[in-house]
């Protein structure tokens, strides 16, 4: 019943008419991005931070929120009208939206893809609402090496869930964690890591210099290479009694979007997973459990549903462990963490005691965001056909201002815009070679709040690393963190295993 | 793709190596009474950078990873013009703030952007290089109060200072 009262306070404040502004624009902003290949939920998220330096945190992150809520939505249109995935989260809604639309039913794919997210994306508010207190208020007792073994949970993910090349994972990982070193070492007060003796480095590098040049200026540049210009367009045919009876139609799909609400939030939850496996693995289950297998990849209306359930739903399970434990569960919800430091937020369990209104206020902003978008998605679609036609040669220009304003205006200080631009070309130079950057960027959030606490743990224990495997809660999570850290190791021996088996048979 | 795979993993097992030296200038071991010292972070994970360049390069080596077996080329002739002509300008864009300022920067980098690489008409080209400043300067100079470099164009902006405050 008490979080009944904090929801419904948390709402009116959502229901400011500064917030209603922020969440319409937001939610239209982030469909608008969602749908634009080769921007998703994380680039508009990074470019746009430093505008919202304007308006206090609270309507900060309502704001930011209803972008990265709308880029779910928005995912899906350029599924299904161009074939490409407008953000890497809707790529399973190609799978099957795009078949649908080949065939003449782009309408009846946009709306099922519409209801499915906002069902998905309400379940998992109400399933977040749910967990996040009692989580956050189980982690109250958390001490610096518990935190420091969540961090290290959330990194071991990457390495034993991520799925991308490991040595790789692990040197953006390292990387990332190097560059947050850099500047003044904060327990001892000496400079540390000033490149060449540059006095832009004794302020550190800002997380936004890192994630702006990777998912602004290295995104674009990645994006102009893969597209190479070519794209697509499939019409859709749309008026008020299509859209009712394709809403009626689209009921169909309703296992899918089960399946995808309640998974999606899940998967979500974890550092590496996110929104992208998510909807990938929602498609596979449906499609597993569906009475028509032979209908996916030709026009399901469940594959349709389940993917884009499940990418609503995951971010927002992305939301809760950001929220209650300070680990960002997504690149894009680690780039909303370190704005609340910007903000002068301390993000962690405290935050549902100290900053009740920050805190409900968001949540009850995720509920009237996610029907704000479903609204703004259905009213607008033929609007956001048209703006797709936007050539990407027009956009990109605009996305480097967008990048290299927004930079300055986070540090004010030309050398970090240099800095961000040597990192946006590094990070597509590097991309181009399978190393994941998504890593890199949390761990220069994480950064500076891991390092602390790992030091204030060993100076508790005297140097003895142990502290993280004999404490209570710090000890499972360690020991979970080393199993998925030794995963793929575990598995490299058994294939190996397996094919000498094979060998000798 | 090959080539530049092991290219890129030496590059980067050099700065790790830097890194390390750069972070030993602070005590890397364990300060007693005070815990690890400021270098002991950085300093071990740029050791792990350099244990993962030293795994990437094994990896080449035995042509497990998929950028090691790839005959592609890394970059083509598409991809590497692309690089000049779009990196390019942005660089030579950051490199114009310095003398006139994003308020000079931004249009002439939209021009050179929509015009030249986008061959778009000139209606559309100065329909969003010419308003794009006037934004700028109202939202981060004005609504924002952070003040973006002007270069030599400062004294232009006075009149307008005193215009708004």
């Amino acid at each position: 019943m008490e979080i009944l009262g904090h929801l419904v306070d948390g709402m009116f404040i959502a229901l400011e008419p500064l917030n209603i502004m922020l969440m319409l624009g937001g939610v239209a902003l982030g469909l608008f991005i969602g749908a634009m290949p080769g921007l998703g939920s994380v680039n508009g998220v990074a470019i746009l931070l430093p505008a919202t330096f304007l308006v206090p945190p609270t309507s900060a992150m309502i704001f930011l929120a209803a972008i990265y809520y709308g880029a779910m939505y928005g995912g899906a249109i350029s599924s299904i009208t161009l074939g490409i995935p407008g953000a890497s989260t809707a790529v399973a809604t190609t799978f099957d939206g795009r078949p649908m639309a080949l065939k003449g039913r782009a309408d009846l794919a946009l709306v099922t893809a519409a209801v499915a997210s906002f069902v998905g994306g309400t379940v998992a508010n109400l399933l977040f609402t749910a967990f996040a207190p009692p989580l956050a208020h189980v982690a109250l007792d958390f001490g610096d090496p518990e935190i420091f073994a969540l961090m290290l949970l959330a990194f071991a993910t990457f390495i034993g869930l991520g799925g991308d090349d490991i040595p790789k994972t692990l040197f953006s990982i390292c990387f990332g964690l190097v560059l947050a070193t850099v500047g003044i070492d904060i327990m001892s007060g000496e400079p540390r890591l000033i490149f060449g003796d540059i006095t832009g480095f004794m302020h550190g590098i800002n997380f936004l210099v890192l994630a702006i040049g990777i998912y602004g200026i290295g995104e674009m540049i990645w994006t102009i290479d893969s597209t190479r210009g070519k794209l697509k367009m499939t019409e859709a045919v749309l008026s008020v009694s299509r859209i009712l009876s394709a809403v009626k139609e689209s009921m169909a799909g309703w296992k899918g979007t089960a399946i995808g609400s309640f998974l999606g939030f899940f998967v979500g939850i974890l550092p590496a997973a996110g929104a992208t496996p998510g909807s990938l693995m929602s498609y596979g289950v449906t499609k597993m459990v569906s009475k028509n297998p032979e209908e996916f990849g030709k026009g399901s209306i469940e594959g349709v549903a389940a993917p884009e359930a499940a990418n609503n739903s995951a971010s927002t399970g992305a939301m809760l462990p950001m929220l209650t434990l300070g680990i960002p569960g997504s690149p894009t919800t680690a780039i909303l963490l370190g704005g609340m430091v910007i903000w002068g937020l301390q993000p962690g369990p405290r935050l549902f005691t100290d900053q009740t209104e920050f805190v409900w206020g968001l949540i009850g902003s995720f509920y009237i965001s996610n029907f704000f978008a479903l609204i703004v998605n259905l009213a607008f679609i033929p609007l956001f056909i048209w703006m797709l036609r936007m050539p990407f040669t027009v956009l990109a220009p605009m996305i480097f201002v967008l990048s290299i304003v927004g930079g300055y205006a986070a540090t004010q200080d030309m050398h970090d815009v240099w800095l961000m631009l040597l990192f946006g070309i590094g990070a597509y130079l590097l991309r181009k070679l399978d190393y994941p950057v998504a890593p890199a960027v949390l761990a220069i959030v994480l950064g500076p709040i891991a390092e602390p606490k790992l030091r204030q743990s060993l100076l508790f224990s005297d140097g003895d690393p142990m502290i993280f495997l004999t404490r209570p809660i710090s000890g499972p999570i360690t020991v979970i963190a080393i199993i998925l850290i030794l995963l793929p190791l575990l598995k490299l021996i058994r294939d190996k295993f397996k094919s000498r088996r094979i060998n000798n048979a | 793709m090959r080539r530049a795979e092991i290219i890129t993993a030496v590059l980067m097992a050099l700065l790790s190596i830097y890194l390390m030296i750069k972070s030993s200038e602070l005590n890397i071991g364990i300060i007693e009474g005070e815990g690890p010292g400021g270098g002991f972070w950085p300093f071990w994970l740029s050791f792990g950078m350099l244990i993962s360049c030293i795994w990437i390069a094994i990896n080449w080596y035995r042509r497990t990873s998929p950028p090691s077996q790839s005959t592609e080329v890394y970059m083509d002739n598409y991809g590497f013009r692309m690089l000049l002509l779009v990196g390019g300008g942005v660089t030579a864009f950051i490199g114009l703030i310095h003398f006139i300022g994003f308020y000079g920067a931004i249009p002439v980098f939209l021009i050179y952007y929509i015009r030249f690489l986008g061959r778009h008409s000139w209606a559309t080209t100065l329909a969003i290089s010419l308003p794009a400043p006037i934004v700028t300067f109202l939202f981060f100079d004005i609504a924002m109060r952070i003040v973006l470099p002007k270069g030599y164009l400062e004294p232009l902006f006075l009149p307008l200072y005193d215009f708004f405050f």
